[in-house]
């Protein structure tokens, strides 16, 4: 397959952590957008922070390679562990990141485009704001994933999260747009407070799945373990979900929460269980 | 002659009883009886003057015992201690008053520290909900004066707001309810049949944890949509029944305590029992209350909302930015990740209420305790500051649970030379700005990374 854009012009800048931080590494600095254009010497001295100490990432990673000259076309690969490094891609908006192994909260929060691979596990508030791009996640994922933040009743606009394990609780609050793929089960609280977007669970939901719902989509394949009493069977119908078609029991809701009306219809959000 | 003190504030409950009479005696030294308070607020008062007080600051010493030191030697220790920390955590302040509050805040914008009151282990998912979806609320008189219908969910004033129920709520005769407790329907939910559910005309015993269902179920009444038979352990026609209960009152007040805030789901429990409290205005008027857990718990939501946009768990590392997200920068959550290399408990006690885990991990690193008792987190401190108690020997402004500020009052000094909480936090912000001046004389360029936007 062809792929002129990227063999043209794309260049890998590789951290290796090498010289751990005592408390929790904020790394909001690596991003594609912040790396591009910058020689390895100049990504080595980006900020950090660790408490309220601020510092040279160099201090904690070693850097190889430069970054291109647009954030589109630098690709960031994290090696080492990275489970106490928080924010990595955060507000990226092009580019892509790979990290090797596990990383800490927030990574891919507020993005906006571009890739971030994370081939191990993720903690909480991962995607949190997204707006756009795409976040995929290996392992499992914390809680809070694609939810909006605290305060925030315009969540997830946009983009696409796979988590391909499980993830925990409060998953997709007040999503409003964009997709949401997990292979594994999910904890409460999925799309509480919904306004659009899908949800796609391919495990099983432990319950409040949809409540406060207005609008959007969730699909559910396998059981859930506490329905919600607001959400009502209207039918079976056949849907293509993820590439490929299924069987689900269609439910509305969450009746106790207010609903539009369009075109003379109340709108309500969907709930589909595979049969 | 014995002296008499009356309107006297209650330093125990979010109720905040200010009827109370306090009798002194003659040199002032001692408090003799306390009118019109609970048993707790009674004994928060006789223990006051009833026993031996710690009267200097206590450091711990290499043998493990402490060994009294001067109040000038402890606040240079904390300064430095919060001076040399990455992250340090500061914590508390369920029992002091929002001067001290005010204060603290400062040397935490100070040092670069985290934030926090009780509340990130109480009522801190309720701001969650609040933020989420608003806060339908009213003060304590107006529910006494007008509520005829009372409904005490995942609460147990009976024994957590002892004069609760007798003031405000059940039993009081108001302006428009004359009738006093015989005009009042009491609807209690609740897994546990407690104390207040005896009181009750209608209890639910609601499903452990499963609270948020409930809320839906009645919502969805509530709109006229069909429920299943049961739901969260309660049968459908009990549920049609306390919804028609609701819908129909002239005006309601749910309290609602940790069953809520701290069973599965947390701020959503709260916020769902909001949006039916919301639905409910549909039909006449309902409001919503948290039943706060101390006299000034409140406070810090306020004074901090003020100071910096945010009412706990902030995070001021950056110090130009406040930064807070209950998950990460919540006391527990800190303790538990280890990203916190230094703690000050005050005015609560960290070391009964925390969990053991997480009072492993601050025990890696300093831990000081202001506090003018005896405590756990006192005997496991490595510095004990001993402070005046807030509505007893230190006068201050409180909130009480229903965000109204009340001017407490002191009715006798503390022990000689005992300084206030809000005197230490000042002394100790003195002592941070001369170790950052001497930082700065020493060497110019290294007090630069210090965080500030220093030479921006």
């Amino acid at each position: 397959m062809q792929h002129n854009e990227v063999i043209r012009s794309m260049k890998t800048v590789t951290l290796t952590l090498t010289n751990p931080s005592e408390l929790l590494l904020e790394g909001q600095n690596i991003t594609p957008d912040n790396f591009a254009a910058k020689k390895a010497a100049e990504i080595a001295t980006l900020d950090v922070w660790e408490g309220k100490q601020k510092g040279p990432l160099g201090n904690y990673f070693t850097v190889a390679g430069d970054g291109a000259a647009t954030a589109a076309d630098t690709r960031i690969v994290l090696r080492g562990d990275c489970t106490r490094v928080k924010r990595i891609g955060q507000q990226m908006t092009a580019g892509e990141i790979v990290i090797e192994g596990n990383a800490d909260m927030y990574i891919g929060g507020w993005m906006k485009g571009g890739k971030i691979h994370v081939k191990g596990n993720v903690d909480s508030f991962c995607g949190i704001g997204m707006e756009g791009g795409e976040l995929i996640v290996d392992g499992n994922a914390g809680h809070h994933l694609g939810a909006s933040p605290r305060g925030e009743w315009r969540g997830m606009k946009g983009g696409l999260i796979r988590v391909a394990g499980s993830v925990g609780n409060d998953t997709a609050t007040f999503i409003n747009g964009g997709t949401i793929i997990i292979g594994g089960d999910a904890d409460i609280h999925v799309s509480t407070h919904g306004e659009g977007g899908t949800v796609v669970i391919k495990g099983n939901a432990k319950g409040r799945v949809g409540g406060q719902m207005v609008k959007g989509d969730i699909y559910v394949y396998g059981t859930i373990e506490n329905p919600l009493p607001g959400f009502k069977m209207v039918g079976e119908v056949e849907q293509e979900v993820d590439g490929e078609t299924a069987l689900f029991a269609h439910y509305i809701g969450d009746l106790g929460e207010r609903h539009p009306i369009s075109r003379g219809k109340t709108v309500y959000a969907n709930l589909y269980t595979r049969i | 002659m014995s002296k008499k003190v009356e309107n006297v504030g209650c330093p125990y409950c979010g109720v905040c009883c200010d009827d109370l009479v306090v009798t002194v005696s003659d040199d002032g030294k001692k408090i003799l009886e306390v009118e019109n308070a609970c048993a707790i607020g009674n004994q928060i008062f006789h223990h006051a003057t009833g026993g031996e007080r710690v009267r200097l600051p206590r450091l711990r010493q290499p043998d493990g015992t402490y060994k009294d030191i001067s109040y000038d030697e402890a606040i240079d220790y904390a300064a430095n201690v919060l001076y040399k920390a990455k992250k340090p955590l500061i914590y508390g302040f369920g029992s002091t008053n929002c001067e001290g509050m005010a204060a603290a805040a400062k040397v935490a914008e100070k040092a670069g520290a985290v934030l926090d009151n009780c509340a990130s282990i109480c009522h801190g998912s309720s701001f969650l909900a609040i933020f989420d979806n608003g806060y339908p609320s009213c003060t304590l008189g107006e529910t006494k004066n007008r509520a005829d219908v009372i409904v005490y969910w995942g609460a147990n004033p009976a024994h957590a707001h002892p004069r609760h129920m007798s003031r405000y709520s059940i039993f009081p005769r108001g302006f428009f309810t004359g009738k006093g407790h015989k005009s009042r329907k009491i609807i209690v939910v609740d897994p546990r049949h407690t104390d207040t559910a005896q009181v009750a005309d209608i209890y639910l015993q609601v499903q452990q944890g499963h609270d948020y269902e409930l809320f839906d179920a009645f919502r969805a009444v509530v709109r006229g949509h069909e429920i299943p038979d049961v739901v969260a352990g309660i049968r459908r026609e009990q549920i049609v029944e306390v919804a028609d209960i609701l819908k129909k009152a002239r005006f309601g007040t749910i309290f609602y305590g940790m069953g809520l805030c701290h069973s599965d789901g947390r701020n959503h429990n709260v916020d769902i029992a909001i949006s039916l409290t919301r639905d409910l205005n549909d039909f006449t008027k309902w409001t919503i209350m948290a039943m706060r857990g101390h006299y000034n718990i409140t406070g810090p939501g306020a004074v901090w909302s003020w100071q910096y946009g945010y009412p706990y768990c902030l995070d001021l590392t950056k110090r130009d930015i406040a930064h807070m997200n209950p998950g990460e920068t919540s006391s527990i959550d800190l303790a538990m990740r280890d990203e916190v290399d230094a703690f000050i408990n005050i005015g609560t006690d960290a070391g009964a209420h925390f969990p053991i885990d997480a009072v492993k991990h601050l025990r890696k690193h300093p831990w000081i305790t202001i506090d003018p008792n005896i405590c756990m987190a006192s005997e496991i401190s490595d510095l004990h500051i001993p402070v005046g108690i807030v509505g007893v020997e230190v006068p201050g402004i409180v909130y009480r649970m229903d965000n109204v500020p009340i001017q407490y009052r002191k009715v006798i000094d503390p022990p000689e030379g005992v300084i206030s909480d809000e005197e230490v936090f000042e002394r100790i912000h003195k002592r941070l700005c001369e170790l950052e001046a001497e930082e700065v004389a020493k060497e110019p360029v290294k007090a630069a990374p210090e965080g500030v936007r220093v030479g921006e």
